[in-house]
């Protein structure tokens, strides 16, 4: 499977076991989502439990969280990431904070899937990886997956869980793994070992990362599309490194994190966001917090720059391997 | 996990002895393999809306929201009170300004297909609504489209090669090569810059013609949305501020039937009007043929008097239909009935100005095809002219180091670092 048939295959297993779970968003029922998401779910599911929103985001996530007042589980789209931004007070004010204001007496166990992050010319408004406005918002988490196989055990994850989950899918890798480089198109899936996708039920607990490649040089810590770019990079330069998948952001793997830069004593930091009060600026402070005396090198951050996503240059803009080999090599020098 | 009551089933209510209830969600007439159908639209004759005094109170003309003001019949005459009465030149001009633009959207839409240029949006069907309007528009009123008014910049006589120069993000684009192609901004043309973002526009264009009220100036601002773009939260705060302050604001509602994949009853129109979102503001409403240039001419033409003699905003539904697909990324034939388009009851916009400016004889056949014969070439030969100044990935872009002026006015040393960075790091890579 790619992954937007491991997520399809996940919205399939959870509306089959479990009742209570409704697809919602713009375009979703019918056509089934502009990336296909959702595709054949309306077909199979109903129209009371798949069905097409108005083009309002605050809409489409305020009324989640009535519903999962109600009791239902909830999974709204937002079609890009880039639109999630109206619908942001009823994400921080509302969704965040209704466990915590009601003492528990009502909960919002939504799962928000968005597309997110560049490299497809989308432009600002179809580009932007915005998971560090929610790392930042107390009562939500936040889930990015980097593999087919990933991508379905995290969503039933996070179905299941009862805390509002931001699911952002880095739709670069949607149809396959990608390198990095500005000039090559993405792989196909077909025949990668994470695409090895079961069709029935198995979750991946949120807030256990994934050791992608295990090494003993130094640590890099990263998510999403930046996997693969920095899995294809290590490769490329033959070092030892141990490439860290954090799966989830919001709660983090501290100790998946801890062990590994203990263990190897340097440590590099890669997100495609803009880099000010990145999530990068968290892993860094955290690290240097925990790790500090097993540090053989100052902590490194590969990050996009802090413009808006451009157009023409976003090749320019796309963290690659040039600037993580930069990076690697001048931990390694120390 | 699952509640007893069930979300689906309606059963089991428990000792409550009441129907279940339902959920309605909206369902378009017609499918893919469907017959297409649009019979339930109720199109009065030309002629049957009263004109009112451009002063007239909103709740005095309600029935406006809730019709559709006509100009041209079947038979390409005019009638009725909202008749404009153009003289031949600008009648001829606007036709000029629609085959322009289909033949511009035509061509440019090529161009992606070609690999030119990363996207496109075409506005084929829905000319008249630009062009109608921008003719009856100031040319210093400010503009806040969204992404299908290309027309807006070609009745303006924008240069095509600046628009295209856009379009393929190369290094004659006036916005650098930073926005997504048709997102154009053009200042001198009472253009504001375009935003992906549905609908942020519609305040915002409330808030600059509340600004030349506030000013004591005499210009008024338009914008324009999708009727999927009214669901958003955005078209209703900016209702609520035109209707307080009384702005002098032109609101455009394009309602072509389709956003995206869904249909106009995911916004509403089941149960009203857009035009008549109007009623509940305080607001002027007009319903409009969308495909008639000159009732949305006669329209805008009655809100913008209005609004410069300080009456207040108006609210304008077009009724059209998008032919074409969303985007260069949609499939239309996957969502609605493949005939739809060729039924649609309004017509072509510029088959029934064509029509109607050969009965009055002022134009022919032969005419007609000499000048989209020639319209075609000026595009040709725009779109060659900008290939010399390159296209989107093949190196003829501003400079690098552009991507980071303009995120703020001086550029902070977080930036000049990270653009040093950058530089660096493009040379490490032989490029
Ligand atoms: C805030 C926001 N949400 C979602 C989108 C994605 N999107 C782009 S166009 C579109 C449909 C708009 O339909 P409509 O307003 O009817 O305008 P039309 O395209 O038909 O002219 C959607 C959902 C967006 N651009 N911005």
């Amino acid at each position: 499977m790619n992954m937007i048939q491991a997520i399809n295959s996940a919205l399939d297993v959870m509306m089959d076991r479990d009742p209570d779970v409704v697809v919602m968003g713009e375009d979703v029922g019918y056509f089934g989502g502009v990336f296909r998401a959702t595709a054949g779910l309306q077909q199979k599911y109903g129209k009371n439990r798949v069905f097409d929103t108005p083009i309002t985001e605050c809409g489409i996530i305020g009324v989640a969280v009535g519903m999962g007042a109600y009791g239902l589980r909830p999974v709204p789209e937002i079609q890009f990431a880039d639109y999630i931004y109206p619908a942001l007070d009823q994400l921080v004010s509302e969704a965040a904070r209704l466990r915590y204001r009601s003492a528990g007496e009502f909960i919002s166990p939504m799962t928000v899937r968005s597309p997110f992050g560049g490299g497809i010319f989308g432009g600002q408004t179809h580009s932007q990886s915005p998971e560090g406005i929610f790392t930042h918002v107390s009562g939500v988490k936040t889930v990015i997956p980097s593999t087919p196989y990933d991508a379905k055990g995290l969503l039933i994850a996070a179905i299941e869980d009862n805390d509002p989950t931001i699911f952002f899918e880095p739709k670069r890798i949607y149809n396959g793994p990608f390198d990095g480089h500005y000039d090559t198109p993405a792989k196909s899936w077909a025949g990668h070992p994470d695409a090895q996708v079961p069709t029935g039920y198995y979750r991946i607990p949120l807030g256990k990362a994934r050791t992608a490649r295990a090494g003993g040089a130094l640590t890099i810590l990263c998510y999403g599309t930046m996997v693969h770019v920095v899995e294809n990079t290590v490769a490329a330069m033959g070092v030892d490194a141990e490439i860290v998948d954090l799966r989830t952001l919001v709660p983090l793997d501290i100790e998946a994190i801890e062990e590994s830069v203990r263990k190897t004593g340097r440590c590099l930091i890669v997100h495609e966001a803009t880099r000010t009060s990145g999530f990068g600026a968290e892993l860094l402070a955290q690290v240097q917090e925990r790790c500090f005396y097993y540090l053989e090198a100052p902590i490194e951050r590969v990050t996009g720059f802090d413009t808006p996503y451009p157009h023409s240059l976003e090749w320019a803009y796309f963290p690659g391997p040039v600037r993580i080999r930069e990076a690697i090599t001048k931990i390694m020098k120390d | 996990m699952s509640d007893p009551t069930g979300f689906d089933s309606g059963e089991g209510q428990g000792a409550r002895n009441l129907p279940p209830l339902k959920l309605h969600v909206p369902e378009p007439p017609a499918r893919p393999g469907e017959a297409a159908d649009f019979t339930h639209f109720e199109i009065p004759p030309v002629g049957a809306q009263p004109r009112p005094d451009e002063a007239a109170a909103p709740a005095d003309m309600r029935d406006l929201a809730y019709g559709l003001v006509r100009v041209l019949d079947e038979d390409g005459q005019t009638a009725g009170p909202w008749n404009p009465k153009l003289p031949p030149e600008t009648l001829l001009k606007m036709l000029r300004a629609m085959a322009l633009t289909r033949a511009f959207d035509g061509r440019m839409f090529r161009a992606q297909r070609q690999g030119k240029t990363s996207f496109y949006m075409k506005s084929t069907g829905e000319e008249a609504v630009s062009i109608g309007a921008a003719l009856a528009l100031a040319r210093d009123d400010m503009c806040f489209p969204s992404y299908r008014q290309q027309g807006i910049l070609i009745a303006r006589d924008w240069p095509l090669v600046d628009m295209i120069n856009q379009i393929y993000s190369n290094k004659g684009d006036r916005l650098k090569g930073r926005q997504l192609p048709i997102m154009y901004s053009a200042r001198d043309a009472g253009f504001f810059s375009i935003s992906g973002n549905l609908t942020t526009q519609y305040p915002q264009a409330v808030g600059w013609a509340m600004a030349s009220a506030a000013k004591g100036d005499t210009r008024i601002a338009a914008t324009w949305c999708g009727e999927g773009s009214t669901a958003e939260g955005d078209f209703h705060s900016a209702c609520t501020f035109a209707s307080v302050y009384r702005a002098p604001v032109i609101m455009n509602i394009v309602n072509n039937q389709w956003a995206i994949s869904s249909f106009s009853g995911f916004a509403g129109a089941e149960s009203t009007t857009f035009a008549a979102r109007a009623v509940g503001y305080g607001i002027a409403g007009l319903r409009v043929d969308g495909n008639d240039v000159l009732a949305v001419y006669a329209a805008t033409r009655w809100a913008a008097d209005r609004a410069r003699a300080n009456g207040g905003p108006t609210l304008i539904e077009h009724f059209t239909y998008r032919v074409e697909g969303h985007s260069t990324s949609d499939d239309p034939t996957a969502y609605r009935s493949a005939e739809e388009s060729s039924l649609w009851p309004l017509g072509d916009p510029i088959a029934r100005l064509k029509q109607h400016c050969i009965a009055i004889g002022i134009w022919d056949e032969e005419r007609h095809a000499a000048m989209d014969r020639e319209l075609a070439e000026l595009v040709r030969d725009a779109a060659r002219e900008a290939e010399k100044n390159g296209i989107l990935g093949h190196g003829l872009h501003h400079p690098m180091e552009s991507m980071f002026e303009d995120v703020f006015e001086e550029m902070p040393w977080h930036l000049q670092e990270q653009k040093q960075q950058m530089l660096d790091e493009w040379k490490a890579a032989g490029l």
